[in-house]
């Protein structure tokens, strides 16, 4: 019998992820809910610029390959054009948060049926390291050498927060997978990103607290426990918008 | 034949309106017509102008520049477009509106009460198809069947219970004397 | 009567669109194109399209990308401002060699600029707009019937061979009604086994993309690219030439500056100057050949532009100047009269 193997919807290609990036285990995660809804043939996904720029050499179904920050706008296009389709981005916080910032709040206002796949590692990963939209404050960066300054920098954002303000979405819920049951909620609140496209439910994000143990120059471990003294103190993990659900709390 | 006519007055007098009449018109009758705006924000209350050309070959540019016809609903309209008019062109001045007179004498003067005449049948804001009326007979001519069919076109079927109005003015037009 | 209609050009570009088998439009409002995006908008949801008007010309273009990747038909419209927003989209539609169209009804610029016609966004056209090396088909509508006819040939074109098309028209032809008779024509449909449409599990998967991290792959991608330019450019070159036979000047000039242009070349030839008229329909591929071959004949070469003088450089590079090109044009959204464009030929006349 086999208790683990490789979800059928990545392909053989090796990640080229850092050591300790969390990102593999994320593509995991949504390759596993692809797979457990049996949709990977009718599956398109669209990559964003960043780290994860070239998942779509990862994921076994129809990938495209956004402009940065573009890829809300993408997906709307792609879903407009096969309604019957899966559509999911899978973007990173400079992707969605900075730049594309515009185009993940209009796609959520629209509840656009489409999922969002957003890794906040509070950090421009594939640049080199440069401040984020939601590093936090006092952290150092290569353009915040001296540390975040409120002042001058502004503070992070909250994506999850600020997007359940709108009446548009379905579906707003914040995970983390720095040990094992927060890996284990993060697949589960993917899924239901992923089912409720299916259902026809509208526009679900995922927000996965993530680490980058390369840019934050820290080991794997220290960074996954810098993700619980410091992320999540400031990213509060939980369901911030479940429209169909009655009670919206975890 | 080349008609080439200009419509100017106030944003709101049917400038336009009148012009794509008018294009209607050349059309059903199988002619080369253009209909071109002045658009943007002086459309909202401002000066309004509208080029039409109608002729008999294709139509080149079709920005009118030295008219044939100048239609006046205003007095700005008349004191800046009265020198571009082709000597033995036509002026066709709203007389209720413009209280001077044309200086051209090499032109033919057409002076109508189009607000005021539009008034009197009740419908003050039709005095551009009075106006029109009276270019028709003037310049071109037109048979009744092809003003109602021109009128069909250029009146949308949401308002069509307008058309017997549009048609009254025009033939108010039509009827003044010179 | 035919069965001709009177249209602004604004809508016979979005009827044809429709005919020519478009179902997806995204737009953004700008003067003086919106009357497009108001005739989708009434227009697809009852024939099962989409309409958006998205938040952005970025997020449009970024839609129209999207749709492109799933093989259908698709396209965007947009006035100077926002067409240079479009630059980065159009570039990675390009990259990802999909097919497209854009429509710029043209505005005078640059910045804000103003809202009158204009035709100084040529060199955001034709020679790329942004980044990377790559080209549009570039047709340039002069009537309502152009536009409605123009924007088939652009789908077309896009579809065969596999890149974005522009129609460059500018705030004239979009604004002025004119007679048209609307394309009848079934759209040609071409086999896309490169879209994402879901793998169905039947074939590897497909990638939209443009990005090729080995620079030895990158140059190929843009070599293969443009040997398909290459062959663009020998098979659909489209041009009106108006009494060239004879001429000693030859007007160049697209749009609606061919349409002032044509009424000065015929008042020339009463004035007894052999003036001709070349109207390149599609500025690229520009009808370098046509204009070099002139060149052996005619006396001098006039470029009729609404910019400061963008065309008369591949006016130039046709005829290898071997013959003197002069440049009559006004700019900020003002339309040379037949008068200002005759006299620039006598004038010419005079000095070659």
């Amino acid at each position: 019998m086999i208790v683990f193997q490789k979800p059928k919807s990545l392909t053989d290609a090796e990640f080229h992820y850092c050591p300790g990036c969390t990102h593999g285990i994320i593509h995991r995660l949504v390759a596993e809910a692809i797979d457990t809804l049996g949709i990977e043939g009718r599956t398109i996904g669209v990559a964003p610029v960043g780290c994860a720029v070239m998942a779509y050499n990862y994921f076994a179904c129809d990938m495209a390959e956004a402009a940065h920050g573009r890829a809300p706008a993408m997906a709307t296009g792609i879903k407009r054009s096969l309604p019957e389709n899966i559509v999911f981005t899978y973007q990173g916080d400079g992707d969605l948060a900075s730049i594309g910032m515009a185009e993940t709040v209009h796609a959520a206002t629209r509840n656009e049926n489409i999922t969002v796949i957003f890794v906040n590692n509070a950090i421009y990963g594939m640049t080199g390291g440069q401040m984020a939209p939601t590093s936090l404050p006092g952290q150092v960066t290569q353009t915040s050498p001296y540390g975040r300054d409120v002042k001058t920098a502004g503070y992070p954002i909250r994506v999850c927060e600020m997007l359940s303000q709108l009446d548009g979405p379905e579906y707003i819920a914040r995970v983390a997978v720095n040990n094992v049951k927060n890996v284990k909620a993060a697949g589960k609140a993917i899924l239901k990103a992923f089912q409720n496209q299916v259902d026809g439910k509208g526009f679900s994000l995922v927000e996965v607290v993530s680490s980058c143990p390369t840019n934050w120059g820290m080991t794997p471990e220290k960074a996954l426990q810098w993700v619980d003294e410091k992320m999540i103190p400031y990213y509060p993990l939980g369901v911030y918008k479940d429209r169909s659900a009655e009670v919206t709390a975890e | 034949m080349t008609t080439e006519i200009l419509i100017a007055g106030f944003g709101g007098q049917g400038v336009l309106f009148a012009g794509k009449f008018l294009a209607y018109k050349g059309l059903i009758e199988d002619r080369q017509v253009s209909w071109l705006p002045s658009y943007g924000p002086e459309m909202r209350g401002g000066t309004a102008n509208c080029s039409v050309i109608l002729s008999d070959d294709p139509v080149g540019s079709p920005i009118v520049s030295k008219p044939s016809v100048l239609m006046a609903m205003n007095l700005p309209s008349l004191d800046k477009y009265e020198k571009d008019v082709l000597p033995g062109g036509k002026i066709f001045v709203d007389s209720t509106l413009i209280s001077r007179k044309v200086e051209r004498t090499d032109v033919d003067v057409y002076y109508i009460p189009s607000t005021q005449l539009a008034r009197e049948i009740g419908a003050p804001t039709l005095a551009n198809m009075v106006m029109t009326g009276k270019v028709i007979r003037e310049c071109e001519g037109i048979s009744d069947a092809f003003l109602q069919e021109a009128l069909g076109k250029v009146v949308s079927a949401r308002h069509a219970d307008l058309k017997d109005i549009n048609l009254k003015a025009l033939k108010t037009g039509m009827a003044f004397p010179d | 009567m035919s069965d001709k209609v009177l249209m602004k050009g604004n809508e016979a570009i979005a009827e044809a669109a429709i005919r020519a088998g478009c179902r997806h439009y995204f737009g953004y409002p700008i003067t003086p194109q919106t009357e497009l995006a108001a005739y989708m908008s009434k227009r697809m949801p009852k024939i099962g399209g989409v309409f958006l008007q998205a938040e952005s010309e970025i997020a449009a273009i970024n839609m129209v990308y999207g749709v492109a990747g799933t093989g259908k038909r698709v396209m965007t419209s947009s006035s100077s401002p926002g067409v240079s927003l479009k630059q980065e989209g159009i570039s990675y539609i390009a990259g990802s060699d999909l097919p497209a169209l854009i429509v710029n009804v043209e505005r005078g610029g640059p910045g804000l600029g103003g809202i009158q016609p204009s035709q100084s966004d040529y060199f955001q056209a034709v020679k790329g707009g942004g980044h990377g090396d790559y080209h549009l088909i570039v047709l340039t509508p002069a009537s309502v019937q152009e536009m409605a006819d123009l924007t088939g040939l652009a789908f077309d074109l896009a579809d065969k061979y596999r890149m974005p098309a522009m129609l460059l028209a500018d705030g004239t032809t979009g604004q002025m009604m004119e007679p048209v008779q609307l394309p009848e024509t079934e759209p040609v449909s071409v086999e896309k086994p490169w879209a994402i449409t879901g793998t169905g599990m039947k074939r590897k998967h497909n990638i939209i993309n443009s990005l090729y991290l080995q620079p030895e792959e990158l140059e190929r991608t843009n070599f293969e690219r443009f040997q398909r330019y290459a062959q663009v450019e020998e098979n659909e070159v489209r041009y009106e030439s108006f009494l060239t036979e004879d001429a000693d000047i030859v007007v160049v000039a697209f749009g609606i500056a061919a349409r002032v242009s044509k009424n000065a070349v015929l008042a020339a030839r009463k004035a007894g100057v052999r003036a001709g008229l070349i109207r390149p329909i599609t500025v690229w591929p520009f009808p370098k050949k046509q204009l070099e071959a002139l060149s052996h004949t005619a006396k001098g070469f006039l470029s009729v532009e609404l910019s400061m003088g963008q065309m008369i450089e591949d006016v130039r590079l046709s005829i290898h100047d071997k013959r003197p090109v002069r440049l009559c044009n006004r700019a900020g959204g003002m339309i040379p009269s037949p008068d200002e464009v005759l006299a620039a030929i006598l004038k010419m006349q005079e000095e070659v």
